[in-house]
């Protein structure tokens, strides 16, 4: 070091970096404030990146599905597809209707009553989405001689969770009924969903 | 590093004490951009494009890591998936005019940095592997560039990756087969775009870690400057923190500003309205040319119309891969012991035709192909390999260099009013 | 020796040019190159001043609205455009009711399948759906327009030179073949079945005027529908097609503009703050 300081020409400072000599306030205030600034700035353009994983413009319009139900007779159901998500149209028995209305609602795992989860004078209509609310498979029940389980409604394969004619979990790790989407029905044989 | 008055690091809290003992990451970090790296008092603003080089990379990395998310590589939809982007994905458009536009500006960041290197000297010893490892990014960054460009599966993405691949078919013999070989087919397709697609991923990554062994192999002699003068004690440096990030901040401001500028208000100002047209392997655009930034090369390209020995076709192609591989020989054609061209009055003022001999060849690149322009394209062709091939060396040899100042302490008080007292002298 | 060797590429590099050079020099001596017709009477569309112009641009909502009409009642019946939902029009300020009813009124009908057969069949457009192609595919679009493909529209804004004024400029530029091209240039007649129109890259283009009289559309807000008004209303509907994003684009930009040279100010005071002990 010191026969690096012997080099120095007269009139040269020794040690080039300094402390700021004065009104050190209005300085660190300005340093704060570019740095700060390009704190800002980075989130500014670490949101768009976030953003642009949520579901696009055109995901979002899918949103509505119209199903025919003219042809679904009484103990019938059949499988659609609602946001790439599958979704159970079933046309309940009187009998399943019976035995719906017939459970003890407060002993249930998620207590609702047949009748809030279907339109007022279309009881029979029962339309969930067809995805177990545990981990997501798909249900069986809903096809043409499928296991309908112990409760006669779905019984979901992958870890054995089983519904009942009104779609509500009675047995099983699942921890709420099947999920009713928003609906309504334009006319006597056409629902639309979402 | 190989300056003894470099700080030194010496973590003050427990935790940071702790990752030291175990992983030494910011002791790394810390003598390589921080206080511990010693660097020349004297850098001008072009000594911020290496910065800007490296801001510009993470640009492209992160916005098309996010655009892969979106983006599907194949002919029949690869079109409409970019559309889908710049209409229905969450601030698509933004994401794929900054991945475009930031192509450009990683570009032009990069010439401006290599012209400082040609300037300055920066490629002479003892930062003749600095220099090296440089021309590899760069050519990596053509590659990349260029297949990036093919994946908006526009008409000019498809003509370009014709064009480009056709280059090859200038091979003797096996040219043909190398061709098909690149494209896995008689013409681009699915088989072109997906394995486009799969490099133009990895080969940034590539570059990462390249530009990792051009900063490594920098910090062993150090920053050059503009003097071209070896830093003799530590009066001629500063650390780099906090007075070049400091400046570097300065730079990377401005750097967004423009580059703003040009993703909001003319995003499309820099591409070629073809691109905007679907691929049609049945009709090729009236005026077919690359993107800017290849421009130069691509009159070299089209300068050589004649055979001699070998077919025309054969010369531009070689013509146009030497004009960037000549690069790689530049520490040892040039034997001047002088760097910095601010010292050598002669070969400064052929620098500064070579300039504006690339600024010619680009407006040649761009140009339709009339007997004026590729006329003007040929001088200039002739002036480009002229310059590093016979002046350089020649020039080098020959030359009487002006008088070099003792250190760049000597050079920077100088330029302040010779050695007379200062506030400087003064506050220490 | 890496010298000696560089000099001798460098003078093969050089010498090659100039023989090049001299055989380009001898060639446009000998055969100079012939002028084109469309050199000379290649029209550069002029200004029309779009409300999306400019750095601080926006579309007007009503222009925009009277082009969708002029698309919908002229140039929809031979050109698609496949990249714009019936759902974006909700973005030049039509309600969702009336989104819904433009799309199930459209005559061009989705192609989709007969749920009970499999056949090929038609549905009616819904707003989530894009708007339909005239033509089945190329080969039906070309049969239909003596082997002309009617291109889709798009990103025909962003797809050609200065493509706003150049709709309209196109759409408005129809006209007889000027007396002076014939003489100048005999063989350049316009062939048969082709149009002459000066701003169209050849000179001949194989669309028919699509405008052909004023009041050709009948505008519910009041506005004359003369030729260049619908031409102008069709260039600004065909610009938001092109860049719907257009006014959040200018909008971020002024944002991110103001918001970086304050961020200039910051940095190069905090770089004068640093460097203030030490001359470089």
């Amino acid at each position: 070091m010191a026969t690096v300081e012997n080099n120095i020409p007269p009139g040269e400072d020794p040690a080039p970096y300094h402390e700021p000599a004065h009104d050190p306030r209005r300085r660190d205030f300005i340093n704060i404030a570019a740095v700060s600034f390009a704190g800002v700035g980075a989130v500014a353009i670490v949101l768009p990146l976030i953003n642009q994983m949520n579901p696009s413009a055109d995901v979002l319009a899918q949103s509505t599905t119209e199903i025919d139900i003219s042809k679904i007779a009484p103990g019938q159901a059949i499988k659609s597809s609602f946001r790439k998500q599958p979704l159970f149209v079933r046309n309940l028995t009187p009998k399943e209707i019976g035995e719906a209305n017939a459970v003890d609602v407060g002993s249930l795992r998620d207590p609702q009553t047949l009748a809030e989860r279907t339109k007022a004078g279309k009881e029979n209509w029962l339309i969930t989405l067809g995805v177990c609310t545990h981990l997501g498979c798909v249900p069986l029940g809903a096809g043409e001689g499928e296991n309908k389980g112990p409760f006669g409604g779905y019984f979901c394969p992958c870890h054995g969770s089983a519904y009942d004619t009104a779609g509500r979990i009675r047995q099983g790790p699942a921890p709420q009924n099947l999920h009713v989407p928003e609906y309504n029905f334009t006319s006597d044989t056409v629902v639309t969903v979402g | 590093m190989s300056f003894p008055w470099a700080k030194h690091y010496e973590p003050k809290q427990p935790l940071m004490r702790w990752l030291d003992e175990k992983l030494p990451l910011p002791r790394l970090v810390y003598n390589a951009i921080g206080a511990g790296y010693p660097v020349p008092r004297n850098l001008n603003y072009f000594w911020n494009f290496g910065v800007l080089a490296g801001a510009a990379l993470v640009i492209q990395i992160v916005t098309g890591v996010v655009l892969a998310m979106h983006y599907a590589a194949n002919g029949t939809v690869a079109f409409g998936s970019v559309e889908s982007i710049m209409r229905d994905v969450n601030a698509g458009w933004f994401l794929r005019y900054a991945h475009a536009n930031g192509a450009s500006m990683f570009l032009a960041v990069v010439y401006i940095h290599i012209g400082r290197g040609l300037y300055y000297g920066s490629y002479k010893a003892p930062r003749e592997m600095v220099w090296l490892l440089g021309v590899v990014i760069f050519l990596l960054m053509m590659a990349t560039a260029f297949m990036g460009y093919v994946l908006p599966w526009g008409q000019m993405s498809f003509w370009g990756a014709q064009v480009i691949t056709g280059f090859f078919s200038a091979i003797p013999l096996v040219g043909d087969t190398i061709r098909i070989w690149l494209l896995g087919g008689f013409a681009p397709d699915n088989a072109a775009l997906n394995r486009f697609f799969s490099l133009h991923y990895l080969l940034p990554f590539v570059i990462a870690g390249v530009i990792i062994l051009h900063i490594w192999a920098l910090h062993i002699p150090g920053s050059n400057n503009p003097t071209g003068v070896d830093v003799k004690g530590e009066q001629d440096t500063v650390p780099f923190h906090p007075y070049y990030t400091a400046k570097d901040g300065v730079g990377v401001a401005v750097f967004f500003l423009i580059f703003a500028t040009f993703v909001f208000f003319s995003p499309n100002l820099l591409g070629h309205p073809d691109n905007y047209i679907e691929a049609n392997p049945l009709s090729t655009p009236a005026h077919i040319v690359p993107e800017w930034y290849f421009l130069p090369f691509y009159a070299i390209l089209k300068s050589f119309t004649a055979d001699f020995i070998l077919p025309a076709k054969l010369w531009g192609v070689l013509a146009m891969f030497g004009s960037i591989l000549l690069l790689f020989f530049l520490p040892w054609l040039d034997s001047s012991p002088v760097r910095s061209a601010n010292y050598r009055p002669t070969y400064r003022w052929f620098l500064i035709v070579l300039v504006f001999d690339v600024l010619v060849l680009g407006y040649v690149g761009g140009a339709e192909a009339s007997a004026r322009n590729v006329m003007m394209g040929q001088i200039a062709a002739a002036y480009y390999f002229a310059h590093f091939l016979i002046i350089l060396p020649l020039v080098s040899a020959a030359e009487r260099p002006r008088p070099l100042p003792n250190s760049i302490t000597e050079a920077v008080l100088s330029k302040h009013g010779g050695t007379a007292p200062t506030k400087t002298a003064l506050a220490g | 020796m890496v010298r000696l060797i560089s000099l001798v590429i460098g003078a093969g590099f050089v010498f090659v040019l100039a023989l090049a050079l001299f055989f380009t020099a001898k060639d446009a001596i000998q055969n100079p190159a012939p002028h084109t017709a469309e050199h000379e009477f290649h029209l550069h569309p002029e200004d029309i001043n779009l409300s999306s112009a400019g750095w601080f641009g926006k579309f007007d909502r009503q222009q925009v609205q009277r082009g969708f009409q002029v698309y919908k009642e002229v140039c929809a019946a031979c050109h698609s455009l496949k990249y714009v939902a019936f759902r974006d029009l909700q973005k030049i300020g039509y309600s969702e009711a009336e989104v819904k009813a433009i799309a199930t009124q459209w005559v061009i009908e989705q192609p989709s399948v007969n749920p009970e057969t499999g056949e090929p069949a038609t549905r009616k457009n819904m707003p989530s759906d894009h708007f339909p192609s005239p033509f089945a595919n190329e080969v039906a679009a070309r049969a239909a327009n003596a082997n002309a493909l009617p291109p889709d529209l798009s990103l025909m804004t962003k797809a050609r030179e200065d493509g706003s004024n150049y709709v309209h400029a196109l759409i408005t530029g129809y006209r007889d073949q000027p007396a002076e091209l014939l003489k100048k240039f005999p063989d350049a007649k316009t062939p048969e079945g082709l149009h002459y129109n000066p701003y169209f890259a050849n000179l001949n283009i194989a669309m028919p005027p699509p405008l052909t009289s004023d009041g050709q559309v009948t505008y519910s807000d009041g506005t004359k529908a003369t030729r260049d008004q619908m031409a102008r209303d069709v260039a600004a509907f065909l610009t938001w097609t092109a860049e719907p994003n257009l006014e959040a684009r200018h909008a971020a930009g002024l944002a991110a503009v103001i918001f970086l040279m304050v961020f200039i100010y910051l940095t190069w005071g905090a770089y004068q703050n640093v460097w203030r002990e030490v001359k470089h």
